[in-house]
C-alpha cells in the first residue's frame, strides 16, 4: 500500500531533525491559523494562488526564494559550527550521515530554490514592465511554471522529516548516487524534486523568450531594450538550451536507479564520467543563467543612481551575448582532473579565461557609467558597489583555477568552495538584493527602510569576507570540501573566523527581516506616490506603484533607448482616449498541478505506484480541463481604466502614462 | 483565431490569446503523424531484426533520427523558409550551433577519457 514507506522512515531518534520538523509544523500551522483568523483564504486564493498576473507570479517566486534562503542558510550555519567543533580528534555534533545530507541539501536548495526562483522572479516582474507589455506571452503557463518550482522546493523539505535527503553533494555524481552505493530514498528525493522544478524552469524560459521577442511596445527594436531585458533574454536562451540536458541526464540516472539500466554504473558498460560530462553541459550554462540577470540589475541600478545613460550600451549587449554563447564551450573546467589529455584541458582552460574579457568589459562599463555621474548612495547602489569589488576578486580566483595545472592542486579543495561562493554570493545574491531594494517600491507602492537596508548590506559584505577569505587559505593548506571532521589543528583558527563571518551574515539576514517588518509597519509614511521614486530611466517607472493589473493603460510608444527618461517633462495629454482592455482570468491550473506533482513525486520516491499513476493521471486531467476553458479573459472597460488611472494620477501627481 | 485578434497589434491583445501561425491545416498534422510513426516503426524494425551489421545499423538509425527531426520541424512546428519565420530560423540555427558544440565537445572529451583512463571496474578492483 505505501511502497517502501514505513513509520521507521521518520527519524524519531534524531533530536535535531525532530525539533526542526516540530518548529516547521508549528510555524506552518500558525501561518495557516492566522490566515483563517483573518479570514483571508478567499483573498489568498483569488489574489495570489490562482493569479496569472506576471507581477504576482514574480513576487511569489521571490517570496519562495527568501523562505528557502532561510532553510539553506540554516544548513550553512550547521556546517560552519560543526567544523569549528570537529577538529583535533573531536567529532562535532553532526554525525557523517547527517552532515552529508546537510551539505547536499545546502547546495541543492541554494542553487535551485533560492538563486533560480529569485532571478526568475525578478525577470518575471520586471521584463514585461520594461518592454511595455501587459503581461508575459503565456500567463497561465507562467503560473504553472511557478507552482512546479514551488512543488520541487517542497520535496527536499519533506525529505527532512520523512526519510532522508541525498548524501551525494549537490550534483549527485555517480557511482555514489547509483543504487549500489546510495540504496536509500535520498537521491530519489533529489532527482524527483529537480525534475519537477526543472520542467517549471524550462517553461518559464520559453515564456520569457517569447515575451521579449513578441510583446515589445511598438517602436521598441531589440537595440532599444533596457539592458536588464537583454540579460534576461540571454539567461532564458541558456535556460531553454541547457535545462533539457539536465532533465535527460537525471532521467538516465533514474532509469539506472529504478529500472536497473547501466548508463552511469561501474559495471555492464556504464560510464560515470558521462554523467559528469553531461551534468556540466547543463551546469556551466546554469551559472550564467544566474549571473546574467544580476548583471542586468546592476546595469539598471548604476545608470539610474548615477543619473547618466549606461556607458557603452552596445558593448554591454554584445558582452551579454558573447557570454551566452561562451557558456557552452567551457564546461570541462569543472573536471580538468578527470583524465582528459593536455589538448582538451588546454582548450577548455583558454576558453574559460576568454570569458573574463566580456565580463571585464561590463565592469569597466559600470565604472565609466559612474565616472562623472552624481551618484546617490541608496541601498541598491551599496549592493552594486559591494558586488563590483567582490565579484572581481571571485573572477580572478576563477581565472586562477582556469589554468589546468593550478586546478590539479585546487580541485575539490576549500579554495574552490571559496571561489564559487565568492561569485554566487558576491554576484548573484548581491544582485538579487540590489534588485529587491530597487524594485520593491514599484511592486508594493512604498519604499524599504534605507538605514536597516544599509546596515544589512554591511553585515553581509563584511560577513562574507570573514566567512570565505579564510576558506581560500584553508584550500591552500590542503583542506578538502565536504569534510565532516579533521585532525589538523592549524585549520581551526581559520574555521573559527569563517564561522564568525557566517554569524555576521546571519545578523545581516535578521536586519533584512527587520527591514521588511519595519517598512511594512510604517508603510504609510514611506509611500511612493510618484511611481518613479528613484528618477528611473525605463518604462516600469512610468506607471503607478504598484502598477495597475493591466500595467499600461495606453501602450507606450518607443523611439529609442531610454525613451521614458527622455519623455519626462514632455507635455502629456490630460484626457487620453482609453480603450477596453482584455485580461486573462485567474487560473487554478498551476496550483492544482503543483499538488499533483508533489503527490506523484512523493509516490515515485517511495515506490507507491498507485499514487504515482493517480497523481500523473490527475495532472493530465487538470491540463486537459484547463485548456478547454472557453472564457479565459475578462474585460476592464475604458471607463474603469480611466477611473483607475485618474485615481493613480491624483494620488501620484505624476505621469501614469507617458504620452497619450 | 478571430479577425479582431489578428488585426490588432500584438501588444493590445490579451496576453496569451495570440494563436496566429500556431495552428496549421489538419492534413499537415496527419501527414506528419503518419511519417513520424513510419520512421519510428522503421527504426524498431531495423534494430530488432538482424539484417544489418552493427555499424550500418547505427548509420541507418542516425539517418532515420534526422528524418524524424525534420518531420517534426516541418509538419508539427511548421518551420518554413518564409521571410516571416526569420526568428524561428535564427532560433534553429542557434540550437544547431549549441547542439554541435555539445556533441562534438562531448565526443572529444569522452574519447580522450577512453584512451587515458582504465575501465571503472578494473580501477575498483585495484583499489581493493
Amino acid at each position: 500500500m505505501f511502497g517502501k514507506l514505513t513509520l521507521h522512515d521518520i527519524p524519531f531518534d534524531q533530536p535535531i531533525i525532530m525539533a526542526t520538523c516540530a518548529a516547521i509544523l508549528i510555524g506552518g500551522a500558525a501561518v495557516l491559523g492566522l490566515i483563517t483568523y483573518l479570514g483571508r483564504w478567499r483573498w489568498l486564493w483569488t489574489e495570489w494562488i490562482t493569479s496569472v498576473d506576471h507581477k504576482r507570479v514574480g513576487l511569489m517566486y521571490i517570496m519562495l526564494a527568501l523562505v528557502m534562503l532561510l532553510r539553506g542558510f540554516a544548513d550553512a550555519i550547521m556546517m560552519r559550527t560543526q567544523l569549528v567543533l570537529a577538529g583535533g580528534g573531536h567529532l562535532g555534533y553532526l554525525p557523517p550521515e547527517h552532515y552529508h545530507q546537510v551539505f547536499s541539501a545546502h547546495g541543492t536548495i541554494m542553487i535551485f530554490f533560492v538563486a533560480m526562483p529569485f532571478v526568475v522572479g525578478l525577470m518575471n516582474f520586471v521584463v514585461p514592465l520594461q518592454i511595455g507589455a501587459r503581461d508575459v506571452a503565456f500567463p497561465v503557463l507562467n503560473s504553472i511554471s511557478f507552482w512546479l518550482t514551488a512543488a520541487g522546493a517542497l520535496l527536499p523539505n519533506i525529505a527532512l522529516g520523512v526519510g532522508e535527503f541525498a548524501r551525494t553533494g549537490w550534483l549527485a555524481y555517480p557511482p555514489l548516487s547509483e543504487l549500489a552505493f546510495s540504496p536509500g530514498v535520498g537521491v530519489d528525493y533529489y532527482l524527483v524534486a529537480l525534475q519537477i522544478s526543472g520542467i517549471g524552469t524550462l517553461l518559464s524560459g520559453i515564456n520569457l523568450i517569447t515575451t521579449i521577442l513578441k510583446m515589445r511596445a511598438p517602436g521598441m527594436e531589440l537595440g532599444m531594450m533596457p539592458v536588464f531585458t537583454w540579460t534576461a533574454l540571454g539567461s532564458n536562451m541558456l535556460i531553454v538550451a541547457s535545462f533539457p540536458i539536465l532533465t535527460v541526464t537525471f532521467g538516465l540516472l533514474m532509469l539506472d536507479r529504478y529500472l536497473g539500466f547501466h548508463f552511469f554504473t561501474n559495471d555492464a558498460g556504464g560510464s560515470p564520467m558521462m554523467f559528469i560530462n553531461l551534468i556540466w553541459c547543463w551546469g556551466h550554462p546554469e551559472v550564467y543563467i544566474l549571473i546574467l540577470p544580476a548583471f542586468g540589475v546592476f546595469s539598471e541600478v548604476i545608470a539610474t543612481f548615477s543619473g547618466k545613460p549606461l556607458f557603452g550600451y552596445r558593448s554591454m549587449v554584445v558582452a551579454t551575448l558573447v557570454i551566452t554563447i561562451l557558456a557552452f564551450v567551457v564546461w570541462l573546467h569543472h573536471f580538468f582532473t578527470m583524465g582528459a589529455g593536455a589538448d582538451v584541458n588546454a582548450f577548455f582552460g583558454v576558453a574559460t579565461m576568454i570569458i573574463a574579457i566580456p565580463t571585464g568589459v561590463k565592469v569597466f562599463n559600470w565604472l565609466f557609467t559612474m565616472y562623472g555621474g552624481r551618484i546617490r548612495f541608496e541601498t541598491p547602489v551599496l549592493w552594486t558597489l559591494g558586488f563590483m569589488v567582490t565579484f572581481v576578486i571571485g573572477g580572478m580566483t576563477g581565472v586562477l583555477m582556469a589554468v589546468p595545472s593550478n586546478d590539479f592542486l585546487l580541485h575539490n579543495s576549500l579554495f574552490l568552495v571559496a571561489h564559487f561562493h565568492n561569485v554566487i554570493i558576491g554576484g548573484v545574491l548581491f544582485g538579487c538584493f540590489a534588485g529587491m531594494n530597487y524594485w520593491f517600491p514599484k511592486a508594493f507602492g512604498f519604499l524599504l527602510e534605507p538605514r536597516l537596508g544599509k546596515a544589512a548590506f554591511w553585515c553581509w559584505l563584511i560577513g562574507f569576507y570573514l566567512a570565505f577569505m579564510p576558506l581560500y587559505v584553508l584550500g591552500f593548506l590542503g583542506m578538502t570540501r565536504r569534510m565532516n571532521h579533521y585532525d589538523n589543528p592549524a585549520w581551526t583558527p581559520y574555521l573559527l573566523v569563517a564561522c564568525a563571518g557566517a554569524f555576521l551574515i546571519f545578523g545581516g539576514i535578521v536586519l533584512q527581516i527587520l527591514q521588511l517588518v519595519v517598512s511594512i509597519r510604517t508603510w504609510r509614511s514611506r509611500r511612493d506616490l510618484t511611481g518613479d521614486p528613484w528618477d528611473g530611466r525605463t518604462f516600469e517607472w512610468s506607471v503607478a506603484s504598484p502598477p495597475p493589473v493591466y500595467n499600461f493603460a495606453l501602450t507606450p510608444e518607443v523611439d529609442g533607448l531610454d525613451a521614458y527618461w527622455r519623455a519626462k517633462g514632455a507635455a502629456r495629454s490630460e484626457s487620453p482616449a482609453y480603450e477596453d482592455i482584455e485580461l486573462p482570468k485567474n487560473a487554478p491550473a498551476g496550483f492544482l498541478l503543483a499538488f499533483c506533482a508533489v503527490a506523484t513525486g512523493f509516490a515515485v520516491v517511495w515506490h507507491i505506484w498507485w499514487l504515482a499513476l493517480g497523481g500523473f493521471a490527475a495532472a493530465i486531467a487538470v491540463l486537459i480541463a484547463s485548456s478547454w476553458r472557453a472564457h479565459a479573459e475578462y474585460v476592464v472597460s475604458a471607463d474603469e481604466v480611466a477611473d483607475i488611472e485618474r485615481r493613480g494620477r491624483i494620488t501620484a501627481g505624476s505621469p501614469v502614462c507617458i504620452r497619450a | 483565431m478571430t479577425d479582431t485578434a489578428s488585426r490588432a497589434p500584438i501588444q493590445l491583445r490579451t496576453p496569451g490569446t495570440d494563436v496566429r501561425g500556431t495552428v496549421g491545416p489538419w492534413s499537415s498534422y496527419l501527414t506528419g503523424f503518419v511519417l513520424a510513426a513510419a520512421l519510428t516503426a522503421a527504426s524498431f524494425w531495423l534494430a530488432t531484426g538482424h539484417m544489418l551489421t552493427p555499424a550500418s545499423l547505427v548509420a541507418a538509425l542516425v539517418v532515420l533520427a534526422i528524418g524524424q527531426m525534420l518531420v517534426h520541424l516541418i509538419f508539427f512546428l511548421h518551420i518554413t523558409t518564409a521571410p516571416a519565420q526569420k526568428t524561428n530560423i535564427l532560433a534553429l540555427l542557434v540550437t544547431l550551433l549549441i547542439i554541435g558544440l555539445m556533441v562534438i565537445g562531448s565526443l572529444w572529451i569522452m574519447s580522450q577519457l577512453n584512451v587515458h583512463m582504465m575501465p571503472m571496474d578494473r580501477l575498483m578492483q585495484m583499489q581493493r
